[in-house]
């Protein structure tokens, strides 16, 4: 198949790719651009261990075609923290206990990013309605849910 | 006891900053130049010969490297083994057969691997691969398979691969005796894992010709029964665990380990292979299904009399850990309840069906459904509180089990956890819509942490204090994502005095970390966290001489801590620690140390009576929940639960509330929504669509109450949590759901489906 030369902005970095048509954002990441911290859990869409934000939204790089990103903005989760310090997520992600495999810690929290942004103010409600497409089999979700709740305006801490 | 500085404090772990900024590199993260893409072709039927398989077209294609079917494995046939030192018998044994060869067992067993330059050419290679299977019917029903005359599933002249039982009293005049008698019939599913993470991993041939895999195991021992598939020594095969991304008793059997030492010694390239969901839903073990005969009799006070129970479970294709898991299940067959005649007999059958091994809880929480709404339905029976009639018969201090007559003398927690998680439900909700009904289930359990006894179970961990006050640990510990690693830091650190950030571990290799056995039967915090305390305060041992040699004090008065050694009661004085270490070096004192700790050794029981000691301890909890029931549309919403365990000494609490609420929300599943549908031995639920599991959405308002009586045999009075987490809570959401609306649902799980249908049924037909 024929390929064709792509631009994007990943984690703040212009990047020029050569992709096929049929090819995956998930594999263009991981196996193209070496950041394995977006993970692969079903490859069709159903867990959301493979989000990553695209122009700030969340998308499933396992159903998006890597073409798709030519001139958009991607953050993998690798982008999030500056330097030595962490997204304030992360930390309270690490604080709570949220982390346990971590397999489903990249997408949460990435998807969570997204929704503290759209709703700095979410609720315990609103929390467990946008998170519900992210799968969890470690935690029982309730330190995760805690995790990013004190990450609100009002949360604790 | 001193006060504990890293010790019982909610600290992050030493793994999550690395998880939560996306740089921990699991097994599907790495690569080699020159790798290959392994993959496994299955079988598409769950019983047929294979008359002939053609692998021409496949070898053909550019870009194949190998196509290997049963004649390429130097020793396709194998017995499981499981990391044991003790030899057990044949009774434990079964057969762990390489790729398909005359005949296939299950749908999805692996007939045949290829290794190829890219993803997409190997998996068109392997379906270029000819395999001509005729047809045989099969058996998928355990009872059938029991029957005389019953299709034989493998070689063997009966399905039956086990049968177990256990008895005492006299069980005949026990149930002469009773004023109430119950009989009832339970069913559990096959269910799924469902770890994030499928298995996979990379492997590779280095220098010394030793084959190198990369794995997500939880038992890296098996690197012994790789080696005897190829026939090679076993100090020529290297396990390299990682961090996995969640195992609950899934990566516990080899998984896809012996394929890619086979492709890789075959083409002598490094090779990669990752199953996909459906292969990991199709292909690996799910945990047992049981069908549960069970008869109780009690006195009208409510005191148990006689407990019988015939239980039937599925293996499945082929044997794995099916003995074991049987094990547990006729040991928790009678609860925790104090019952003076008992008779339990256990069967185990093969079946067509995939095989079914270990799943977190082993064979309790199966059993525990059972018994725990057996309780529930006396209870009712005779008008007593659920709480009254759980403390009247359970086992206390100084008591023993009803099954084995194992005597318990260190605190049993099982009144006080039962009351703290009946009362912590507090008021009950209020529920506006007139078509929900409120209800409260309560169920008490208890599950052994450690391996069985007569498997003579050792761990050991190498600690060492470098010149410049860092601390070095190299343990084989894996670490399935419960923090069994960050466990060994945080006791190092507290015996050692050092922060925990001084602290660097090696973990999960068998060429290079001192074996501290498997991470599975709750074993890790009691077996590797005592390995890692004895190497530890050995070394703590010989710095407070030395110190006490310097400050010319008694040794006794000394502690260690903040990097000083202090006088006790005297903070004043100290010396610090980098000063005790140089004096220790230039001396040459060993500074370094390798411990091993041994559980307690017993013999192999008799099978047909089992009795006595057979595990090292137990850990008791209770777990109780306020539900509501649509009654239009059958829905079952948890709206609040409490789990409620005596965790002996919570040496991490963030990670011990993290298993006991993720162990509550895995039992949840497995009560409310979580089956692997087979039809004839056809997977209906290959994806995360079909075989659904809890999401946030699901998830009720969880509160975790730690007891800690101090009483464990691990670090610091310690008890195990992972498992027994997740055993009972199924018996708790039925038992509320009875409550809420006067049904008692007998199969798991309790579908909307099964609640219409039991409502109409009690409402409309009678019972």
């Amino acid at each position: 198949m024929k390929k064709t030369e792509i631009e994007f902005t990943l984690n703040g970095k212009k990047k020029k790719v050569e992709v096929k048509p049929s090819d995956l954002l998930i594999n263009l990441i991981r196996e193209e651009l070496y950041l394995t911290g977006t993970k692969y859990a079903c490859g069709i869409g159903e867990c959301g261990a493979c989000t990553v934000l695209l122009d700030g939204e969340p998308v499933l790089s396992c159903l998006t075609l890597a073409i798709t990103v030519a001139g958009k903005e991607i953050t993998t989760i690798e982008g999030l923290a500056q330097d030595e310090e962490l997204h304030p997520l992360q930390r309270a992600f690490l604080e709570q206990g949220a982390v346990q495999c971590g397999f489903c810690t990249p997408g949460m929290i990435l998807t969570a990013t997204a929704l503290l942004k759209e709703k700095p103010q979410a609720t315990e409600e609103e929390i467990r309605d946008y998170m519900r497409g992210n799968l969890c089999r470690c935690t029982g979700y309730v330190q995760i849910i805690k995790a990013i709740k004190s990450c609100t305006t009002g949360g604790e801490n | 006891m001193s006060e504990f500085k890293i010790v019982g404090k909610p600290i992050p772990r030493e793994d999550a900053r690395a998880k939560a900024k996306g740089e921990l590199k699991y097994a599907d993260d790495f690569s080699l130049p020159g790798m290959l893409y392994g993959k496994v072709l299955h079988s598409k039927y769950p019983a047929a010969k294979i008359i002939s398989i053609d692998t021409t077209k496949a070898k053909q294609l550019p870009g194949v490297h190998a196509v290997l079917t049963a004649r390429d494995v130097p020793h396709n046939e194998t017995i499981t083994r499981f990391g044991q030192s003790a030899e057990v018998g044949k009774g434990f044994e079964g057969l762990y057969r390489v790729l398909a060869d005359k005949k296939v067992r299950f749908r999805g067993e692996a007939v045949a691997l290829v290794a190829a330059d890219t993803e997409e050419i190997a998996e068109e290679a392997a379906a270029l691969i000819e395999v001509n299977y005729e047809p045989l019917p099969g058996v998928f029903d355990p009872v059938e398979a029991m029957k005389p005359g019953a299709y034989l599933v493998g070689e063997g002249d009966s399905n039956i691969i086990c049968k177990f039982g256990c008895s005492q009293g006299d069980i005949k005049k026990g149930f002469a005796e009773a004023e109430v008698i119950i009989e009832d019939t339970y069913q559990v599913p096959f269910v799924d894992h469902a770890y994030l993470e499928t298995e996979g991993g990379v492997a590779w041939i280095d220098e010394k010709e030793v084959i190198n895999i990369r794995v997500g195991s939880q038992v890296i021992e098996h690197f012994r029964d790789v080696a005897e598939v190829l026939g090679l020594p076993h100090n020529q095969v290297r396990y390299i665990g990682t961090m996995m991304g969640g195992g609950f008793g899934g990566k516990e059997d080899i998984t896809v380990e012996t394929y890619l030492a086979l492709l890789t010694w075959k083409t002598k390239k490094p090779v990669r292979l990752f199953y996909t969901r459906e292969e990991s839903i199709l292909c690996h073990s799910k945990r047992h299904p049981f069908i549960m005969h069970y008869k109780v009799g009690a006195k009208k006070d409510g005191r148990l009399v006689a407990l019988e129970a015939e239980l039937i479970s599925d293996a499945g294709a082929y044997p794995y850990l099916s003995p074991w898991v049987n094990l547990y299940a006729t040991v928790n067959a009678a609860g925790p309840y104090c019952i003076p005649n008992v008779k339990i007999n256990t069967y185990c059958v093969l079946t067509n069906n995939t095989f079914t091994s270990a799943n977190r809880g082993f064979g309790a929480p199966q059993p525990n459904v059972a018994y725990e709404s057996l309780m529930d339905e006396l209870a009712y029976k005779l008008k007593i509180d659920p709480l009254e009639i759980r403390r009247k018969n359970c086992i206390t201090t100084g008591k023993s089990l009803s099954t084995t007559g194992q005597v318990f003398n260190t605190y049993v927690a099982l009144p006080e956890v039962a009351e703290k998680a009946w009362k912590a439900l507090g008021e009950t909700k209020k529920v506006e819509d007139k078509n929900k009904r409120i209800g409260r289930g309560l169920a008490i359990g208890l599950m052994s942490y450690g391996r069985m006894t007569f498997l003579h179970d050792t761990s050991r961990c190498y600690v060492r204090l470098e010149s410049d006050g860092s601390v070095l640990i190299r343990s084989g510990i894996p670490d399935l994502g419960g923090g069994q690693v960050s466990l060994l830091c945080q006791i190092a650190a507290e015996e050692l005095g050092v922060p925990m950030s001084k602290i660097r571990i090696y973990y999960s290799d068998t060429a290079l970390t001192p074996l501290a056995g498997t991470t599975t039967a709750t074993r890790q915090t009691y077996m590797s966290g005592n390995a890692t305390l004895k190497a530890a305060r050995e070394i703590k041992k010989r710095i407070i001489q030395k110190a006490a040699e310097m400050m010319n004090v008694n040794p006794e008065k000394l502690v260690i801590g903040e990097e000083k050694i202090i006088v006790k009661y005297d903070s004043a004085q100290y010396l610090p620690l980098l000063e005790v270490i140089k004096a220790c070096n230039t001396e040459g004192i060993e500074l370094f140390c390798e411990a091993q700790f041994k559980g307690p050794f017993t013999m192999v029981p008799d099978l047909s009576n089992i009795r006595g000691t057979i595990f090292p301890d137990f850990t008791f909890g209770a777990q109780a929940v306020e539900i509501s029931v649509d009654i239009e549309t059958g829905q079952v919403e948890v709206l609040k639960l409490v789990t409620c365990y005596d965790v002996g000494k919570a040496i991490n609490p963030l990670s011990v509330e993290g298993q006991m609420e993720g162990g509550s929300i895995y039992g949840m599943g497995y009560a409310l929504m979580e089956e692997v549908v087979m039809e004839k031995g056809v997977t209906l639920t290959p994806s995360f669509s079909e075989y659904i599991i809890p999401t946030a959405a699901d998830v009720p308002e969880v509160e975790a109450i730690l007891v800690e009586s101090g009483g464990g045999l691990g670090p610091y009075g310690a008890k195990g949590i992972g498992e027994p987490s997740c055993s009972i809570i199924a018996p708790a959401i039925l038992n509320a759901i009875y409550d809420a609306v006067g049904v008692r649902i007998k199969s798991l799980p309790a579908t909307p489906e099964k609640i219409i249908r039991a409502l109409k049924k009690h409402y409309f037909e009678g019972r």
